[in-house]
């Protein structure tokens, strides 16, 4: 049994250790906000916060989780009190086919955590591992840009929800 | 018999010789008036209004029969119904709809037409209008073909007024005051004392009313909405993970499953399953068509247990490998394999007998669709009906091949059409929702859901075709005076239609689109089509021929203008006859401030123009070579599409489309190797990362007095572009994508 917590609520789950964090959250706990894409950490649709951290949630076996933290997009923000990234997201219309926003939105929740006021360069380098097949990069840009805005003017929600 | 077996002994229209065989299907059936299919759906207290329109105590429900594949057709479609009934825009409803011939698309069937959308004449309107008859037949509820929102604009502009012509009549019988002082906004009649009466206070009412037929629609100048920026139906679900797509789907007692099927295609001789049968959480092992389809209690697990199985597979039923491959397309510009000469205009042979003659060769790959959400369906057997969730751009097809499968009737499958994390063409097939189909069979009364892994998505997709083109033409006087373009391509219509059970007669126009049809007055200039023999099945792919054709055209054409010592906007500009296409051209000259070629020591413009499914767009690239390769910075990309429905999404389709052409034309390729992709993952499938992606500024226009889609077009001017950029930096001409073989991208 690993014990974990997921959006801070507390989790038991009976998986085989080697079993990956993402099929224990879409199939187990049934958050399917988190994305499946390839299964071997190069298209960033899994990412999800570990104690803080990104990481893609396909890559991370359940049984090195006992007593990790971890947020998701469920628990970032919700449709009635969406994260300043997620509001920045909805207000400049970021997604196309929305598949991959899970994985851009949580990466770039990570970096405005780290970076308060990145640049171009700086979001380059923390998103280039969430791949967007329907080309939404420049309104990424510019929702970042926005949200780092958002989270100036409301400082202590930079994380977590 | 399904649906899909009596049509299967007609004949799509594919080309030219179609279209008589097209008049022999019954005049008769097509005029008949199309059924609601949601005539004896709706629960108690909802009541629909043409079949796009749905009104019930809780407000209105906009029916937008088209996939929404990240296009943003299901806002776009009903931001139509909502304009001409005044609806509150951030309170409607948008659902997919039941499968229904009622909603064929009346379009797409004339985009495989030699017709070039240039020609308005009597015969090219005729044949656009005997397209709509076929469709209408043959139950053609397709979304592609860039056609969603030309094929609706009429339609649901007419029904969204018909709908609003029955509320206010209603309001009117309901409170004894004349229809013609009564307003409508924001989802209510409003009386002339100022009282708002909410439709769905009306909707019993007007049910019993006839509704008018010929209701028009508002004039422009009377739009609050279209034009407008409107925030997508969609946008809160898709930002906060909520996105609904069928691999998300979470129903009781589900069950996970995957396939593993022959990535060469060449079928199953036999398979080892005790291993996989022996794994913890395995339910069942299923055959399908070309492998295995595993059920467990997750999909990690189906996964593993599928990769488990030991199969022997069969050899592939083509050339085993790339160099083969190219071999046999090589072979094809033969006048046996000519499929097509759509374009033959002035003495082509005396124009390239002598003089300044340029002869070039180029090659694009096989490319794969990849979308993020890969293949899969949720499929629930019970008690003879059969229930399925999917994303899909054919759902009358998948229903009916669906019912086939499971030998039940059409009317015992129930279809729900889901919004689906990219397609790009992908989800025309239905290959994985009748695996879904089997596997559902296999474990009556349980939901299964199939999700492919990305392994069995690259070697098992229906590519884009490779092909080879071959260019010939001639300069005098500092102006480009022939262009010959030969191009050899296998068949996507032949392929993916025979898929559907339609035999594909006459030439098929992909082969050539976006060559053959363009806006170009060179003096002599001819495009011939030569069909390669099936080889990998291959499919649409975003923008289709024109994907590769544009490459084609536009750089050949640039490599004449180059040699004519012209200037590649200027020269282009000289030769255009299509008033729109110039305009196009102009608009993005200006926003690029286009100097020439060559802005700077180490700098580069291309500059590319293609007309494809009705769009001219344009685009100027700009690229510098850095010491780490070449470093895409700007693009600038103009369209013509009569209207701008939303020019948020506008922007946001023309920049994906640059981006998509971009990627895929800088670093993306499927080769084979004993019959199967080489390609295995997307880390060997780099489209663009973000940090590669470069401004792109869009501007749209409106001078045509058709509404057309921007799904494909920006895609077959990008690749052209940024090689003719290339070429303007470096030197370099490259007639062969990807373009990494050649350069290294910063």
């Amino acid at each position: 049994m690993i014990r974990l917590s997921v959006n801070g609520t507390e989790r038991t789950v009976a998986a085989p250790p080697e079993m990956p964090l993402l099929w224990v959250l879409r199939d187990t706990l049934g958050l399917t906000g988190t994305k499946f894409g390839c299964g071997v950490g190069h298209c960033g649709a899994c990412t999800v916060l570990i104690d803080g951290q990104r990481a893609n949630a396909c890559l991370m076996a359940i049984g090195t989780l006992d007593g990790a933290s971890v947020t998701t997009i469920e628990g970032l923000g919700t449709p009635d009190a969406p994260h300043p990234v997620q509001a920045a997201w909805i207000d400049r219309q970021v997604a196309q086919c929305g598949y991959c926003q899970s994985g851009q939105i949580m990466a770039a929740a990570d970096l405005l955590a780290r970076i308060p006021e990145p640049t171009d360069a700086d979001i380059a380098d923390h998103l280039w591992g969430n791949v967007c097949r329907c080309g939404t990069y420049p309104r990424i840009r510019a929702a970042i840009r926005d949200a780092a805005a958002r989270l100036r003017a409301e400082p202590g929600t930079e994380r977590d929800g | 018999m399904s649906r899909a077996g009596r049509i299967a002994r007609r004949t799509l229209l594919v080309g030219s010789a179609a279209v008589a065989g097209g008049v022999a299907l019954g005049y008769w059936a097509w005029r008949r008036p199309v059924a609601n299919p949601l005539t004896g759906t709706l629960p108690a207290g909802a009541h629909a209004f043409t079949p796009y329109v749905i009104v019930d105590a809780d407000g209105v429900t906009v029916i937008a029969p088209r996939a929404e594949l990240g296009q943003g057709v299901a806002s776009g479609l009903a931001a139509l119904v909502a304009e001409e009934m005044d609806l509150d825009w951030d309170t409607v409803r948008v659902v997919h709809g039941p499968p229904s011939g009622a909603y064929y698309n009346g379009k797409v069937a004339a985009e495989g037409f030699p017709i070039a959308a240039t020609d308005d004449g009597l015969l090219a309107r005729g044949a656009r209008g005997l397209g709509d008859a076929v469709a209408k037949f043959a139950d053609l509820q397709i979304t592609g073909g860039s056609t969603s929102m030309a094929d609706a604009w009429d339609r649901m502009r007419q029904a969204g007024a018909a709908a609003r012509a029955v509320l206010r009549a209603a309001a009117a019988e309901a409170e004894g005051v004349p229809t013609a002082g009564l307003r409508t906004e924001a989802g209510a009649v409003v009386l002339p004392d100022g009282r708002r009466v909410p439709y769905p206070a009306l909707a019993e009412r007007a049910a019993m009313l006839d509704i008018p037929e010929n209701a028009a629609p508002k004039p422009p100048a009377d739009w609050w909405l279209l034009g407008q920026p409107m925030r997508r139906h969609d946008i809160v679900a898709k930002s906060t993970g909520r996105g609904g797509y069928a691999i998300d789907l979470v129903l009781p007692d589900m069950v996970f499953a995957t396939v593993r099927t022959n990535p060469a295609r060449g079928g199953v001789r036999g398979m080892e399953t005790g291993a996989a049968e022996a794994m913890p959480g395995v339910l069942r092992i299923v055959p399908v068509e070309g492998g295995a389809g595993v059920i467990a209690d997750n999909s990690w697990t189906a996964m593993q247990a599928a990769n488990a199985i030991d199969f022997d597979w069969g050899a592939p039923p083509f050339p085993a490998d790339s160099a083969a491959m190219w071999e046999t397309v090589a072979a094809s510009f033969t006048d046996d394999r000519r499929d097509s000469r759509l374009r033959d205009r002035g003495d082509i042979g005396a124009a390239l007998a002598g003089g300044d003659i340029v002869t070039a060769e180029y090659r694009v790959p096989y490319l794969a669709h990849a979308p993020l959400e890969p293949p899969g369906a949720v499929a629930r057997l019970t008690d003879g009906r059969l229930e399925i969730w999917a994303g899909t751009q054919i759902p009358t097809f998948a229903r009916d091949l669906a019912a086939e499968r499971a030998g039940l009737d059409p009317d015992a499958v129930t279809l729900r059409v889901l919004p689906s994390g990219g397609s790009f063409g992908r989800r025309l097939e239905a290959d994985f929702i009748l695996q879904a189909v089997d596997l559902a069979a296999a474990l009556p009364g349980r939901p299964v859901k199939l999700t492919w892994s990305r392994e069995e998505d690259m070697a098992r997709d229906f590519p884009r075709p490779m092909a080879m083109a071959r260019g010939r033409g001639a300069v005098a006087g500092g102006r480009v005076t022939a262009l010959e373009l030969s191009v050899a391509a296998q068949s996507v219509a032949a392929s993916q239609m025979g898929r559907l059970g339609f035999p594909a007669a006459g030439p098929d126009v992909a082969i050539v689109a976006g060559a053959w049809d363009q806006p170009y007055a060179i003096p002599a200039c001819r495009v011939t089509g030569y069909r390669v023999p099936e080889m990998v099945p291959v499919s649409s792919w975003r923008s289709v021929g024109a994907s590769q054709n544009g490459f084609f055209h536009e750089s050949f054409l640039d490599e004449l203008i180059h040699a004519a010592g012209a200037d590649p906007l200027a020269e282009r500009l000289r030769l255009i006859d299509d008033p729109l296409s110039r305009k196009v051209l102009e608009a993005v000259a200006g926003m690029a401030g286009w100097s020439g070629p060559r802005p700077g020591s180490g700098r580069g413009r291309g500059v590319a123009l293609t007309l494809s499914f009705g769009v001219p767009a344009a685009m100027i690239v700009e690229v510098h070579d850095t010491e780490h390769g070449i470093a895409i910075d700007r693009v600038w990309a103009a369209a013509e599409v009569g209207r701008v429905i939303d020019p948020v999404n506008f922007e946001n389709q023309m920049q994906g489309g640059v981006v998509w052409g971009l990627g895929h034309a800088m670093n993306c390729e499927l080769t084979f190797a004993d019959g199967r992709p080489e390609q295995a993952q997307l880390t060997a499938y780099e489209g663009m990362r973000i940090g590669q992606c470069p401004d792109i500024a869009v501007r749209g226009l409106e001078n045509g007095d058709t509404v057309r889609g921007i799904g494909e077009p920006p895609v077959p001017p990008a690749a052209p572009a940024l090689a003719n950029a290339i070429f303007a930096a470096t030197g370099q001409r490259i007639r062969d994508l990807p373009l990494w073989h050649a350069v290294d991208f910063a």
